[in-house]
Order: C-alpha cells, then structure tokens, then sequence
C-alpha cells in the first residue's frame, strides 16, 4: 500500500514492507482528525461570529443537555478509536514476529556506537542488509538503554540491557545512488540513517549509523569481504581477531590458566612443546606443530590431551578456511 | 472542620479593619511566610510558580536557539552536548515538577476553591502552609542540582543511565521527592475541603465544574504520588547502596523502573490536564452567559479521567520490549481516555451555542486552548495506535504532542484562568486590549514552535539530540523563531498584569458576571473573604445578574425570577 502523505512534507521515503501500512494507518488518522480538527474550529468561530456580545444582542434559552446529540457524539467518536486501534494492533502484530527464514543479524549498541555482527563473523560498524529478504535484528546492549530506529524502515526497538529484543524488516528497495558521481555517495549507495532513539548520555545525539541495502548478490559479497579478516592484516594480528571470534578463546586461556573455567588446555608458551596425548586409545606423545594444531582444529577429537574430555566444536571448512588458520597458527606462535 | 479562629491564626499584626482586604490585613515578610490564609498561600505559589515558569523558558530558549543550527548554534565551549543534555534536562525538570503540576490546583485552586465553597479558608491552613514550604524546600534542591554538577538524565530518570551519572540525581530526586508531599498535602486538603466544607445547599451536582476538576485531581495525587515517592527512594537506593532492583548489571531490571515511572507519571499528566479542564469549563459558560452544557457529563467525565488515566501507562513504552499481548492492552485502554476529553470539547462549543459572547481576554485564551487541546488530543491517536507509534516514539512528533496539550491546553487555560480571577486576586482590572492582544501573540508563537516539530518527528527527527541531519534545519528554524514570538508573548501577557496593579481601574465585585460564590465577595476579598455567609444558587444561572454601568460590574437584578435548576 502506498501512502497518499508518503511523497509530502510528513514522511520520509518508505523503505521497507511495512512501511507502507504504517503510513496508510497515519493517513487514516490525520484524515480523520482534519476532519474532526475543522468541524470543532468551524463550529466554534461560527458560534463566535453569531453571537458574539454586541449591542442588543442577548442570550437565548437553549436546552442545557440532549441526551440524543450527547450518546451519537460519545459513541461514534468510539467507533472510529474502536477502528484506530484494530488497525494498529494488527499493523503491530505482523511487526512483531519475524518470518523463520530470516537472516539474521546481531546488533550491539553501547555507548555510543553500534556493532553489526552478522552469521558468517563478519563485524561492522555500518549496517548493510541484502534488499528483498526478511531480515531479523537481535538487539543487545552493552550498557544503558539505547533504540535502534531507522525512520525510513519505520521500525524501532530499545537496546536492553540484560536481555535480548528484537525486531525485522524486508527492505523494498536499494540504497543504490541512481548517479554513481552523486557527490553524497559512498561506495555507489545513498546510504540512509539510523538513529539511537533512546536517551543514552552525552554523545546520544552522535549514536548515528548509515544503513545499506544491496542486491543479494553485491550483499553476498560485501559479507564475505567483511569477514574476511585476513586482507590488510598480519597474520598474527588476524589470528588473534579469529581467535577471540570464532569461540577459541571461551575455552582456551592465553595466560596460562589450567583450571576447570577453561574446558580446554591454554595454549600460550606451547609453541614446539611436547604433551601427552590419547589417539584411539593408545598414547602418544607428539610436538605441538602446524599439523599438529591443523588437526586439532578440523579433528579435535582424534589426539585429545592427558586429562581432558572430548567436546571440542569441530571446525569445518565453512566455519574456518585454511587461510585462517594458517594466521590462528601465525598468532599461537607469537603467544609468549 | 476549619480550624480558623482569631486566636489560632499566627498572621501577623493582622487588623480587623473591616475597610482592609487579605491583602493589606498586614504586612510584612514573616506575615506571608507563615500566612494561614489560602488567598496569600496562593499568591505566593503564584509567584514561585511563574518564577520557575521563566527559568525553565529561559532553559527552553537557549535549547531552541542552540538548535538553529545542525550542529548547535553555539561554540563548543559554550553549550557542548553535556550542556545541552542538562538544559533539555532542567527544562522539562523545572517545567513538569517546579511548575506545571502545582500551577492550578495550588496556585489558583488555593485562592478559589475555599471562595467557591463559600467558606473562610481550606480544611487545614496549616497543612497548606506546610504545602508551600514544602515545595520551596523541593525547589531548593532543584537549585543545587542545577549549581552543583547539573543533572543530565531527562526528568525521566530512567535506569540505568540514572545510576551510572555523575551529575546531581541525588539531589534532584529529594527535590521531586519533596515536591510529591507538597502536592499530596493540596491534593488531601481539597478532598477534606470539598466533602466537608460545602455550605447548605451545594449539593454535589450543584457545586462548580472547577470543584469536580480539582476534586478529581486530589484523587490522582494522593493516589499516585506515593508511587513517584517509592520509586525515586528505590533509584537514590540504587545508587548510593547498589541494591539491584534496577541495575541490570546486578540482576535488576530497567524496564521495571519504566513501569513505575509511568505509573506515577502517566496520571500525572491528568493532574497538569484535569484543573485546566475545569477552568475551561467556568470560562466558557460565564463568558457566553450560558449554562455549561452537559454539566452531569463533564463531573462524571472528570471522575472518569481520573480513574482511566491510572491504566494506560503503558503507552510510554510500547518499543521498550514489554509484551506484545501488554501493548496491545494498553493501547485498547489508551483510546478509553480519550473519549471522555472529546466529548468534553464538544460540550464547550455547545456552551456557546445561542449565547451572548463575551470576547475578553480570558474567553480568548478559552478559545485558543480549545484549537490547541484539540491538536494535542487528536494527534495522540496517532501515538495511542500502535503501528504508527512504532515509528513516531521517541520523536519529535511526541514532543509536539505533549506541549501541544500541556503548554496548549494547561498553560493556556492557566493564564486564561488567571486573567479571569485576577481582579477577584488583586480588586484591579487589566487593560484588554493588551490582554487580548498577547493573547494572539502567544497563540501565533505556540503554533509556529510546535507544529514544525510535528513534521519534523514523522519524518524521523528523534528527540533529545543536540545535533542533527541538516535535512531538518529547516524545522528548528521555524521552531526557534516560533519560541522567541511565543517567550515575547508569555512575557507580554504577565507584564499586562503587572502592569494593572499599579494603574488598573478598581475592580468591581463581579465584574464579568459569572455565578458562581467567589464573585459575590468584594475584589480583593476581605480578610474572612465573605462578610456574610453567601447565599448557594446555580453556579451556572446568569439570569439573575445584570450589568450596572455605575458600579462597572453586574449586580443581582431585583426584578429576577427565583433560579430554576440548572440541568
Ligand atoms: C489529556 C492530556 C494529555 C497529556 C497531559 C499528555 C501528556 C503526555 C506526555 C507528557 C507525554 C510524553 C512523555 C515522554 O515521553 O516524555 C505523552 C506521551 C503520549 N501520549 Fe499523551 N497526553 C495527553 C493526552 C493523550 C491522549 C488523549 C492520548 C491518546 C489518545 C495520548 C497518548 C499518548 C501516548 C501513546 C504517548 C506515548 C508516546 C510515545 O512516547 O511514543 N495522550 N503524553
Ligand atoms: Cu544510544
């Protein structure tokens, strides 16, 4: 549904698929309220203009209740709030849930920025979104309250802290700039706001964030490329990034740590050591090497250290190329 | 039940001259601070309240102007966003606490309401007088917070940000705290007052639609006001002795502090609206020389608001993450309220109809309010509906919303009020032509501050930002020239009546010929404010009066049939 207002002073473009309800829901109301809002100010200049005190004029008796004009302006002012609020507890509804398909992403807001993170690992600090596709956002935040608003999706939702919100959209259209020379364009996209709509502290009013919709093919690329943590980086720099990101550090200590809180041995000062292992049940002793850590991460339960359990996550190749272990190598190496 | 003799009252030097009013009875500084009487409590909170309606303005417009430009007006070193945080902070602070909240039921409500019944002073003087002190002791604390480190959390105080400040949220708590008994004194004061202290005759349906409007108020604010108290103990709680009710950090939870603001703070918003209805009421039915229409609707609807208001708090956070079955209850129950305040616009203009209109200046602050309220009430659908509010929470469109219906509404029917009774106040008449003229003034300025902000809201403007997308530039600007038009108009109107106590003609007793008891005592009133017990007819019937040009006032006609009722 495209809204009558949508192209005046009142809105800015619709952008997503419920945009166009929410803006149909607003035209009802402001129609219905101008018509309400200029038959109150008629009646009452008109009453003015006729009887306003001027010489020889006088009051004249009138009834001081009417019980008919009194129930038909009572009721049919309900009937129409009655209509005003189906219409948005429905639009609402449908706001609500998000499709199961969705893809999704994790929203971090803290003061006073926001943190995109999407399935494949990749982080941002801009959030680009694939046009045509139901889109989930789980909301988080680090500190206070913050909102996460994109007028032109017409969605918003307050960032919590200690507990998880969320809300979705399928975006209509691209942020693509029709003029790739528009001198407001970046990277070829007209980007639109984000806003942080709860008050947050000091920089509340600099909480801002570009948003981009691409084609889900450039999408898929831009993803990639975002994950991808090697480019620009040396190898140990990226290692370390992986290493926190991909989960190896929830149970691997850096320094040093044996206990129990780790369910993994650390792995910092192990570079060319020897340990003892259990492989198929006969043990072994073997060096910590590139193979050697190879497998631990694509076969973690073939060689599994004296005194611990089996349970780590193995690692795919989808979850983790060999580039990136090659730098997770490059960064175990470095660890002192 | 009044406790008044002539040897319990501690005014001081006070004369029995029967020449002398309340006001020139004595004088003196310590014979107003600790004045009994309910006529020079209410001048004294008049005179806070307006001083804290300037300051808070003052606040207002350095916002406005620092807002005229995307990134702020203003060099950094001057106003930078912390600076910008405390005055937006102040502003609705001052506003909402200092003044909106005690200006009709404690300023005016104190000076009529006793008149109105008839009777020598409220239920207890002393627990008014405690009143007063009350709120300049909350006021003070306002101050330091203001002069110390500021305060940065929005009036709202919301967790956990409010915890985690370094600004004064200490002080300013105590001081709201404070200001909560303050009003809970009037509130309980008035309730006492109006069941006990009716004279013969004044039946409940027979009382003043300005009595029904404070009454239901003293209901919310004895009603709700604790729940402020309990909360803003729990935050100071929170933040000097970390009790984790609300610090997520500690297992507490935000949005239960969201639930208790606004279950104060929602039908707070019926304290600030509710009086000023009732002064509608008086206004619109004695300057159109009509009986109030639907009189039995407009009490009941009071009583009703009242009640409602207390269900919908709600409707403050529908994007907060409560449930959706929560938000569409609260929705439902939003739209409730809103009936009884529609039908009660319709039954001003009904007022009018075939009456003898009277176009002073309190009847055109009457019909301004009526253009504005209607605005600010019909624009809340669009928040109430929940799809809509989705977008618009939090926006500018809200901010729009709430001045239009509490400066609009409450602040217009204020003043109007104050126009009304202040020859009664202070036995001189304004000048009206001035009167009416910044009358326009203000009207003018109110609308070219607060619609822009409407469009600007629908088109994602949020609120409380101190920099903004030049796309909105354009919006603040209109806003800002708005505010300076409508800061001259406010300072207008006040100044006319300064102006009037020094070179007004004197008043009549009743100079607009309203029926109601106040006006049957001389302006000012005497010391007892009636020399002789009035005699109760309908508030409402004005066939009994009529204009005398010698004494430039109405008097009783002598040839007047005996008053049929009213309704
Ligand atoms: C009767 C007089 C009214 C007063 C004094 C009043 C005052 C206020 C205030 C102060 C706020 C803003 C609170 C804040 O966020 O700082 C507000 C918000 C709101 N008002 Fe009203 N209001 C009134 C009438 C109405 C009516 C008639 C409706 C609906 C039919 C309504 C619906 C709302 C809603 C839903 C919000 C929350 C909007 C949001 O935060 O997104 N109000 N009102
Ligand atoms: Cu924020």
């Amino acid at each position: 549904m495209q809204s009558i207002l949508a192209d005046t002073m009142f809105f800015p473009p619709e952008r997503s698929s419920v945009a166009g309800s929410v803006d149909g829901l607003f035209d009802f109301i402001y129609y219905l309220s101008a018509i309400f809002f200029v038959g109150i100010v008629f009646a009452m200049v008109y009453f003015v203009l006729r009887y306003y005190q001027r010489p020889g004029h006088k009051e004249e008796p009138s009834p001081s209740h009417h019980e008919v004009l009194e129930i038909t302006w009572s009721v049919i002012p309900s009937l129409l709030v009655g209509v005003i609020f189906f219409y948005g507890f429905t639009g609402y509804l449908n706001m609500r849930e998000a499709p199961e398909n969705a893809y999704e992403i994790n929203v971090r807001a803290s003061k006073w920025n926001w943190l995109f993170v999407y399935p494949n690992g990749a982080e941002s600090d801009e959030l680009h979104i694939p046009v045509d596709r139901p889109v989930k956002f789980l909301l988080q935040s680090g500190d206070v309250l913050h909102s996460f608003y994109i007028p032109a999706f017409r969605i918003k939702m307050d960032c919590v802290p200690g507990r998880y919100t969320s809300t979705w959209v399928i975006a209509t259209d691209t942020t693509e700039a029709p003029d790739p020379n528009d001198e407001n364009a970046k990277d070829g996209h007209l980007p639109m706001n984000l806003f942080c709509a709860e008050y947050c502290g000091e920089k509340h009013s600099a909480m801002r964030a570009k948003v981009f919709v691409h084609e889900p093919g450039e999408f898929d690329v831009w993803v990639e490329k975002a994950a991808n943590i090697l480019e620009g980086r040396s190898p140990a720099e990226a290692g370390e990034i992986l290493f926190k990101r991909k989960g190896c550090a929830q149970c691997h200590s850096i320094e040093g740590d044996m206990s129990a809180k780790y369910a993994g041995p650390p792995l910092n000062g192990q570079w060319g050591t020897e340990r003892k292992v259990t492989a198929r049940g006969t043990t072994e002793t073997v060096v910590m090497d590139e193979n050697y850590v190879r497998e631990s991460i694509r076969q973690p339960n073939a060689k599994i250290v004296e005194g611990r359990k089996p349970g780590m996550t193995v690692f795919t190749p989808q979850l983790l190329k060999d580039d990136e272990i090659t730098a997770i190598i490059a960064y175990l190496k470095s660890l002192k | 039940m009044s406790t008044i003799t002539p040897d319990t009252k501690l005014d001081i030097g006070h004369n029995d001259d029967p020449s002398s009013n309340y006001l020139t009875c004595s004088s003196g500084f310590l014979s107003w601070a600790f004045t009994l009487d309910h006529k020079r409590i209410g001048v004294m909170y008049l005179v806070g309240i307006f001083t804290s309606f300037f300051l808070g303005g003052l606040f207002a417009l350095l916002l406005r102007i620092h807002l005229l430009m995307p990134n702020g007006l203003f060099p950094e070193t001057w106003v930078n966003m912390n600076t910008y945080n405390q005055l937006f902070t102040l502003h609705g602070a001052v506003m909402t606490f200092l003044f909106i909240i005690p200006s009709v039921p404690a300023a005016l409500g104190n000076f009529v309401l006793p008149l109105m019944v008839g009777a020598k002073d409220v239920a207890f003087p002393r627990m008014n007088l405690a009143s007063f002190h009350l709120w300049v002791i909350g006021a003070i604390f306002f101050l330091i917070a203001l002069f110390t480190t500021g305060l940065d959390t929005g009036w709202t105080f919301y967790t956990p940000y409010s915890i985690e400040t370094q600004t004064n949220v200490i002080a300013a708590t105590i001081g709201a705290f404070i200001l909560g008994f303050s009003s809970i004194f009037t509130g309980l004061n008035f309730i006492v007052t109006v069941n006990t202290m009716r004279p013969p005759g004044m039946s409940w349906f027979k009382m003043p639609l300005f009595m029904w409007a404070i009454y239901a108020t003293a209901i919310i604010q004895i009603l709700a006001t604790p729940v402020l108290g309990i909360t803003l103990l729990l935050l100071m709680a929170e933040r000097l002795l970390g009790i984790g009710v609300f610090d997520p950090s500690m297992g507490g939870d935000p949005v239960l502090y969201q639930h208790f603001f606004w279950f104060y703070s929602h039908p707070a918003v019926y304290i600030m609206i509710l009086p000023a209805m009732g002064i509608m009421s008086e206004l619109m039915s004695v300057y159109s020389r009509k009986p109030i229409f639907g009189y039995t609707f407009i009490a009941y609807s009071s009583i009703a608001i009242a009640l409602l208001g207390f269900l919908v708090w709600g409707h403050h956070m529908f994007v907060s993450g409560q449930s959706p079955m929560a938000a569409v209850i609260f929705s439902g129950l939003t739209f409730s309220v809103s009936i009884p305040s529609a039908i009660k616009v319709f039954n001003w203009l009904a007022t009018m109809y075939k009456g003898n209109i009277n176009l002073a200046t309190p009847m055109c602050y009457a019909l301004s309010f009526i253009f504005l309220f209607a605005i600010g009430g019909l624009t809340g659908l669009f928040l109430g509906a929940l799809a809509t509010d989705i977008h618009l929470h939090d926006t500018y469109f809200v901010v729009a919303h709430f001045h239009y219906v509490m400066m609009g509404g409450t602040v217009i029917a204020f003043v109007g009020g104050l126009y009304h009774w202040w020859p009664k106040m202070f036995g001189v008449m304004y000048n009206e032509a001035w009167g009416r003229f910044f009358c326009l003034v203000v009207f003018i300025g109110f609308n070219l501050t607060f619609f822009p902000q409407f469009i600007m809201g629908s088109r994602g403007m949020p609120r409380r930002y101190a920099t903004y997308d030049p796309e909105y530039q354009i919006f603040h600007q209109l806003s800002t020239l708005g505010a300076i038009v409508l800061g001259l108009g406010m300072v207008g109107a006040v100044a006319v009546l300064v102006w009037s106590l020094f070179n007004g003609r004197k008043a009549p007793a009743n100079p607009w010929g309203a029926a109601t008891l106040e006006w049957t005592c001389t302006s000012p009133p005497p010391f007892y404010n009636f020399e002789h017990a009035p005699h109760v007819g309908s508030p409402y019937d004005y066939s009994q009066l009529k204009y005398d040009p010698q004494v430039g006032g109405y008097v009783k006609d002598p040839n007047a049939k005996p008053a049929s009722d009213h309704h």
